[in-house]
C-alpha cells in the first residue's frame, strides 16, 4: 500500500475540515494576541506619558521630603509612609478574619441557610462602591467607636472594602484543592480542624496569598473612602503610630493633579511613578510568594 | 510553611500594636491634641493654609495638620470640635451657625485673602471682549437651559453659533459663588453645562473649544494666559468702577472687580484660640502676603490686615454674614465695620 491510496474523496474533505480549523484556531490565538498587545499598549502609552512628565521629578530628595507650597521642594515622604503604615494594618485586620471567614463558608457551613445568606451578601459587598465604605468608616470608626481620623480608622474602613474580596479568593482557592487530599487525611483518622490546618490550607496557601496581596493593592490605590473619614491632605511628618493624622499616595497626587501651577503636574507625575512602583512591588511579591510554596508543595 | 507565615503575620500584628501602645491608646485628636494644630475645610483656601502651615512648621517645629473636606464638611467637623480651624471658600451658613451654638463652639471669623473669578474664551474668540452681568445672568440662570444655545441671543451683535459653557462642579464653593454673584442665588443654574471638580480640565475644555465660555479662579487663568482669553466683566454700576474691568490683583483688591471677587476665611475656635500656638499660627496669615502671591491667590490690604488683627486680638466671636451666604458686592471695610 502507498499513500496515494489513502486519498479518497472522504479523506480529502475531512483533511479540509481539519485545516479549516486549525485556521480558526490560528485566527483566533492571534486575535487575542492582539488584544492583550492592544491592552498593553494601552498601559505602555500612559506608563510613558507619566514618565515624560515626572521622571525629571524623581530622585532621593522626592522620596525623603515632605509636601511643600512651592513645586520643586515638594517630596512625598508622608504619603508613602502613610501609604505603606495603613496598608499593613489594613493587612494584619483584614487577612486572618477574611482567611478564617473563607475556611468557615468552604469547609464547615457549606450547606447550611446561614451560609449561603452570607455568601449572597458577601458577593454584593464585593459590589458595593467605596464611598459607601468611608461612610460607614466615618460613622463608625472615626465617631462611633473615637478613633478620629487616625491610621486605625482608615485601615479598618479598607479592612471592610477588601474583606469581601480576600474572602472570595480564598474560597476560589480552596475550592481548587483536590476532595482527594481531603478524604486521604480524613482516612487516617484527622480531625477536620487537623485536615484544614495541615493539608487543605497548606495547598491552598499561593491562591489566597495572590487573592489577598490584589486585594490590598487595591486598597493602596483608594482615595474616596479615606478622604470621607477626613483622611488628611497636608501632615507634615511621617505617622507614628496607629492614633497618627495621616495621608496616603491617591491623596496627595490628586491634591498636586488639581494645582493650577504646572510644575506640580509634574510633582503629581513623580507621585503616580512612586504609586506604580509600589504596586509593582507588591504583585511581584504575591508572584514571589506564590511559586515559592507552590514548588515546595510540588 | 504555613506556620512560617502565620508566625511572620503575628510579628507584623505585635509590631503594629507595639506601635500603638507607644503613643498610649488615646484617639489622635486628644492624645497629640496640645501639639498639633488641625485644619480641615475649603481645598481652595488649601493651598494658602498649606504654604503657611509649611513655613510655620519651618520656623517653630509646630505641626499643623490640613484637610480637604470642603467648606461644608469642613464646618461639620469644627462644630463638632474635631477641628481648630476651619478653612471656608464663602461665610458660615444659618445651620452651621446653629450646629455650632448648639455644640457650644464659639468661632473668630477672618477674612486672610481674596479669589478672583474669571469670566474666559478661547484665543480664537474675537467678538467676545467684554460682557455684562446682565448678559451672565441671560446666559447662566436655569431657565435659559436649552434656550439660550447661541452667541447672538446673548447679544444681537455676536455671531450666531452655538455657545459652550464650561464651569466648576456645583459642589465647589466656586459654583456657589459664581451662581450668587451673576444669577442671584446660590446654587442655581443651567444644568447643561460641562462641569468639573478639577479645574484644569475646564482650562483644557475652554483652550480647545472656539465657542466655549467658562468661569475658573483666577489662579487658573494666571497660570495658563496663552490658552485662555480673559472677558473683562461689566457691572454696569459706576460707582466701583465704570465699564468693563479686567480681573487682576490690583482690581480685586481695589473692589472694582465686582461682583466676581470674594474674600476666603479661616474660622478659629475660640478656646484653641488661646492656645500660644494656634494663636501664634493664625497671626502668621497677617503676615503671609508673599506666600498669598505665590499660591494663586490676592492679599487684602494693609489696612483690611490691620482690621482683621485687631478682630483676632480682641477675640472677637461670631459671624458679620447675618443670616449666612456670601453677600455680594459688599467690600471687606463695610463688613468688618458693621461688625464692630
Amino acid at each position: 500500500m502507498n499513500g496515494t491510496v489513502l486519498t479518497t474523496s472522504a479523506d480529502g474533505r475531512a483533511l479540509r475540515a481539519i485545516a479549516w480549523r486549525r485556521r480558526i484556531d490560528l485566527l483566533f490565538q492571534v486575535l487575542a494576541l492582539a488584544i492583550l498587545c492592544l491592552a498593553l499598549v494601552f498601559l505602555a502609552t500612559l506608563i510613558a506619558d507619566v514618565w515624560r512628565d515626572g521622571a525629571s521629578r524623581l530622585s532621593w530628595d522626592f522620596l525623603t521630603r515632605i509636601a511643600s507650597r512651592r513645586p520643586e521642594q515638594a517630596g512625598i515622604w508622608h504619603a508613602l509612609t502613610g501609604s505603606i503604615f495603613v496598608i499593613l494594618v489594613t493587612a494584619v485586620l483584614a487577612v486572618p478574619v477574611g482567611i478564617a471567614g473563607a475556611i468557615y463558608l468552604e469547609e464547615y457551613g457549606t450547606r447550611s441557610r446561614l451560609a449561603r445568606l452570607i455568601e449572597i451578601n458577601i458577593t454584593n459587598l464585593a459590589a458595593v462602591p467605596s464611598i459607601i465604605y468611608g461612610l460607614l468608616g466615618l460613622g463608625l470608626f472615626v465617631r462611633m467607636l473615637a478613633m478620629g481620623p487616625s491610621v486605625l480608622a482608615g485601615a479598618a474602613t479598607l479592612a471592610l472594602l477588601v474583606l469581601p474580596v480576600i474572602i472570595l479568593s480564598t474560597r476560589e482557592a480552596l475550592r481548587a484543592v483536590p476532595g482527594s487530599i481531603r478524604e486521604g487525611s480524613y482516612a487516617l483518622g484527622a480531625t477536620k480542624w487537623q485536615t484544614v490546618w495541615y493539608q487543605v490550607l497548606p495547598v491552598a496557601l499561593p491562591g489566597i496569598l495572590t487573592g489577598t496581596i490584589l486585594a490590598l493593592s487595591r486598597a493602596i490605590g483608594e482615595t474616596a473612602p479615606l478622604i470621607t473619614i477626613g483622611a488628611l491632605t497636608f501632615v507634615p511628618f511621617a505617622p507614628d503610630s496607629i492614633w497618627s493624622p495621616f495621608t496616603v499616595l491617591p491623596i496627595q497626587i490628586f491634591n498636586w493633579v488639581s494645582r493650577p501651577q504646572r510644575e506640580f503636574h509634574a510633582v503629581a507625575a513623580a507621585g503616580i511613578l512612586v504609586l506604580l512602583v509600589l504596586l509593582v512591588t507588591m504583585n511581584a511579591a504575591a508572584i514571589w510568594l506564590r511559586d515559592r510554596y507552590q514548588k515546595k508543595l510540588g | 510553611m504555613l506556620q512560617h507565615i502565620i508566625r511572620g503575620a503575628a510579628i507584623a500584628g505585635s509590631v503594629v500594636a507595639l506601635a500603638a501602645c507607644g503613643r498610649g491608646t488615646q484617639p489622635a485628636g486628644e492624645s497629640t491634641s496640645a501639639t498639633l494644630i488641625r485644619v480641615d475645610g475649603s481645598s481652595t483656601v488649601f493651598p494658602i493654609t498649606e504654604a503657611v502651615a509649611e513655613e510655620f512648621f519651618a520656623k517653630t517645629g509646630v505641626r499643623v495638620t490640613v484637610g480637604i473636606s470642603g467648606t461644608g464638611g469642613g464646618f461639620q467637623r469644627f462644630c463638632r470640635g474635631e477641628t481648630d480651624i476651619s478653612d471656608a471658600s464663602r461665610p458660615i451658613r444659618q445651620a452651621e451657625i446653629d450646629a455650632c451654638r448648639t455644640a457650644g463652639i464659639e468661632y473668630i471669623e477672618l477674612p486672610i485673602a481674596y479669589d478672583g473669578i474669571a469670566v474666559v474664551v478661547n484665543p480664537k474668540n474675537t467678538w467676545a471682549d467684554r460682557i455684562t452681568v446682565a448678559e451672565l445672568r441671560t446666559l447662566w440662570s436655569p431657565e435659559a437651559q436649552g434656550k439660550v444655545t447661541r452667541w447672538s441671543q446673548m447679544r444681537g451683535s455676536w455671531p450666531d453659533r452655538e455657545i459652550r459653557l464650561f464651569g466648576a462642579g456645583v459642589d465647589s464653593g466656586t459654583y456657589d459663588y459664581f451662581t450668587e454673584a451673576t444669577v442671584g442665588k446660590e446654587g442655581a443654574s443651567r444644568g447643561d453645562f460641562t462641569s468639573s471638580e478639577d479645574d484644569n480640565v475646564l482650562v483644557q475644555g475652554v483652550a480647545s473649544d472656539e465657542l466655549a465660555l467658562g468661569f475658573l479662579p483666577l489662579a487658573y487663568v494666571e497660570q495658563n494666559r496663552e490658552r485662555l482669553k480673559v472677558v473683562p466683566v461689566d457691572d454696569e454700576q459706576a460707582d466701583n468702577g465704570a465699564g468693563p474691568i479686567v480681573p487682576s490683583a490690583e482690581t480685586v483688591r481695589e473692589g472694582t472687580y465686582q461682583p466676581l471677587s470674594r474674600p476666603l476665611f479661616i474660622y478659629v475656635s475660640r478656646t484653641a484660640a488661646d492656645r500660644p500656638e494656634v494663636q501664634q499660627f493664625v497671626e502668621s496669615f497677617f503676615t503671609s502676603q508673599a506666600l498669598i502671591r505665590e499660591v494663586g491667590y490676592i492679599e487684602l490690604t494693609p489696612q483690611i490686615y490691620e482690621l482683621v488683627e485687631r478682630h483676632f486680638a480682641e477675640r472677637r466671636v461670631g459671624t458679620a454674614f447675618g443670616e449666612g451666604g456670601s453677600q455680594v458686592g459688599m467690600t471687606l471695610e463695610q463688613l468688618l465695620a458693621k461688625q464692630r
